[in-house]
């Protein structure tokens, strides 16, 4: 039996695996057995109700899909008093992800939702389609330090960061959000994106830009967290083109502790399922009891690379 | 690149004789097998697929979301949302009838008996027959008639009659009219080639149905200028109606929130969603396309 557990600072996830937010809702207790999954994570809540960007909402692109949803929620009263109650329902640890323009605004939303049923909050500082001085705080270092610092001071839970893939120097980012306060870092948001179709020579997405989701991802967000895992002491939850257990082996050797999931379960409704059935087989052929061995497990310091050959290029 | 429908990714799906371990489940991710797939007319298609029991719960209205195969070596990315046409319990099958229009469904035209295919559902809220209505219309018009078609086995069941008016191009690409006769509905087909679909002469045919007492509730899909002339005449004589809708759609649970339709509900507009709201409304909220 393979021990799948992992920490999160003092969170304890059953496996490694968990939904990405906004890809996800209680709703999907209609397919799968939500109690089976290592976080349950709720879509980034705002505090006033927003209907969400124009339609379509939605495009396809050679390789993978552009999104731009907007946020779409009833506000946070309405999340407090009827979402999270549907959260509480299940086992494991609930996210709740947060999103604001304004720090102090930000700062008073994570406050609010320190409610018992809540054990995570998540600073969604990183919603591709906002401007980086009204919400998109992740794209420079010291709007996420300010951020984040006001954020922690209003809140005892667990604080885990969503940082942008689109920022010029996630490292430097990284450092500044542990610095700040945060027990965890999320990496990362969706890639900012357009679609222009030939047809129309119209934008394809009601909102012009999109995030893109791909399994494409995987190999950039993976550089991300081996680059940030060196740098910062605080766990990391990889998300980007998780589509198999061995893309969850491969986050966790970068030096994740966690990933999160969206387009697989977009794709295939039961994918988070298979993935840690997969994950469990996995690890038990190889005889590896815990999987938190696998973090920061990378042998970059042993590889076996022919320097001849490259020489013999010139390089 | 492309990423193998049924492989890794999906070892939690339920195929043919599985024993199913969430008995909480309403939808499942289904891998049936293709039992047949050919051509009914110049344009339309059939599919039927074959199934685990608990895809056999759809019914009339309510939809799948088919992870359609590449038609060109290049992945198509999301699943493709369908209305059912026909469940087939005896058979252990689910039916859909399409048209070939896009990539998704340009692949699923390329599928050979035997061959697996990749489904989710049934999804959303479908048609309702409320007790008191014992004479319904139904319109639609192209691929939209797929939808409806399923109405006329709810209908039968229940005891309900059923107009069925389906509004084509020309004759050769009528849709369902076996399928409806056979269950016992009187059609009434409306053509754009010699000028019956137009909206005067549909106008007509329905207040007859209405002053015939035929027309205890509408059921459209399809055409927009159909949800438009069942609104008006709905309202004229006080007769509530059903729409099914369409959007393009991500997730099919309601959490993405990408298959937004906007309705009218007191005087103000909402938003909808097409997949867990819908895909079918009350008419008369219903804003069009």
């Amino acid at each position: 039996m393979v021990d799948l557990s992992v920490k999160i600072g003092d969170i304890t996830l059953q496996n490694p695996v968990q939904p990405a937010s906004g890809a996800f809702s209680w709703e999907y207790n209609d397919v799968i057995d939500l109690n089976r999954l290592g976080a349950l994570v709720a879509k980034t809540i705002c505090r006033e109700p927003r209907l969400g960007n124009p339609t379509p909402r939605m495009a396809e692109t050679e390789a993978g899909i552009i999104q731009s949803i907007g946020l779409p929620g009833k506000g946070i009263d309405y999340f407090i008093a009827h979402i999270v109650p549907e959260y509480a329902k299940f086992t494991p640890p609930l996210v709740v992800s947060v999103s604001s323009e304004t720090i102090e605004d930000f700062a008073a939303l994570a406050e609010e939702l320190s409610v018992p049923d809540v054990d995570v909050i998540e600073a969604n500082i990183s919603c591709p389609t906002r401007n980086s001085t009204g919400g998109n705080f992740a794209m420079h270092e010291d709007y996420t330090r300010d951020c984040i610092k006001a954020i922690r001071a209003k809140t005892k839970k667990p604080l885990w960061v969503k940082l942008s893939p689109n920022a010029g120097d996630i490292v430097s980012i990284a450092k500044a959000a542990e610095a700040a306060g945060a027990d965890a870092l999320v990496i990362a948001n969706t890639f900012l994106s357009l679609k222009i179709r030939t047809d129309n020579f119209r934008p394809a997405l009601g909102n012009k830009f999109g995030g893109l989701v791909s399994p494409a991802l995987k190999p950039i967000v993976l550089r991300m967290v081996y680059q940030v895992a060196k740098q910062v002491k605080i766990p990391i939850i990889g998300i980007g083109g998780v589509t198999k257990a061995e893309d969850v082996v491969e986050y966790m050797l970068a030096g994740a502790s966690a990933v999160g999931i969206g387009y697989a379960g977009f794709r295939n409704p039961t994918a988070l399922i298979s993935i840690i059935d997969d994950l469990a087989a996995w690890c038990d052929e190889r005889g590896i009891t815990k999987v938190t061995e696998l973090i920061g497990a990378v042998r970059d310091q042993d590889m076996e690379t022919d320097t001849l050959a490259a020489a013999s290029v010139g390089v | 690149m492309t990423l193998d429908p049924n492989h890794n990714y999906s070892n939690a799906a339920l195929r043919i004789g599985d024993v199913d371990r969430y008995p909480r489940r309403r939808v499942g991710e289904f891998i049936g097998i293709v039992a047949s797939n050919a051509g009914v007319n110049d344009e339309y298609r059939h599919i039927v697929v074959k199934v685990h029991e608990q895809a056999l719960k759809a019914y009339a209205g309510q939809m799948f979301h088919l992870l359609c195969p590449s038609p060109d070596g290049a992945e198509v990315w999301m699943r493709r949302p369908m209305s059912v046409y026909r469940v087939d319990k005896a058979a252990g099958a689910v039916e859909f009838l399409y048209k070939i229009e896009g990539r998704g469904t340009r692949g699923m035209g390329k599928l050979q008996p035997g061959d697996e295919f990749n489904i989710a559902g049934p999804l959303g809220a479908g048609f309702k027959l409320e007790p008191a209505w014992k004479n319904i219309v139904v319109l639609g018009r192209g691929v939209g008639l797929a939808t409806l078609a399923p109405l006329s086995q709810l209908a039968a069941e229940q005891g309900v009659g059923v107009t069925a008016i389906l509004s084509a191009r020309h004759q050769g690409v009528v849709m369902s009219k076996a399928l409806f006769e056979e269950l016992g509905a009187r059609t009434v087909t409306v053509l754009d080639s010699d000028g019956t679909s137009a909206v005067e002469n549909v106008e007509r045919v329905i207040e007859e149905l209405i002053a015939a007492r035929k027309a205890d509730a509408f059921f459209t899909c399809g055409s927009n200028r159909l949800l438009k002339l069942t609104q008006r005449l709905g309202k004229k004589h006080n007769i509530p109606g059903q729409v099914a809708m369409e959007q393009i759609m991500v997730c099919g649970f309601g959490a993405c929130y990408v298959c937004m339709r906007t309705f009218e509900v007191d005087g103000k507009r909402v938003l909808r969603r097409v997949c867990r709201e819908g895909p079918v409304f009350n008419m008369q909220e219903a804003v069009g396309w």
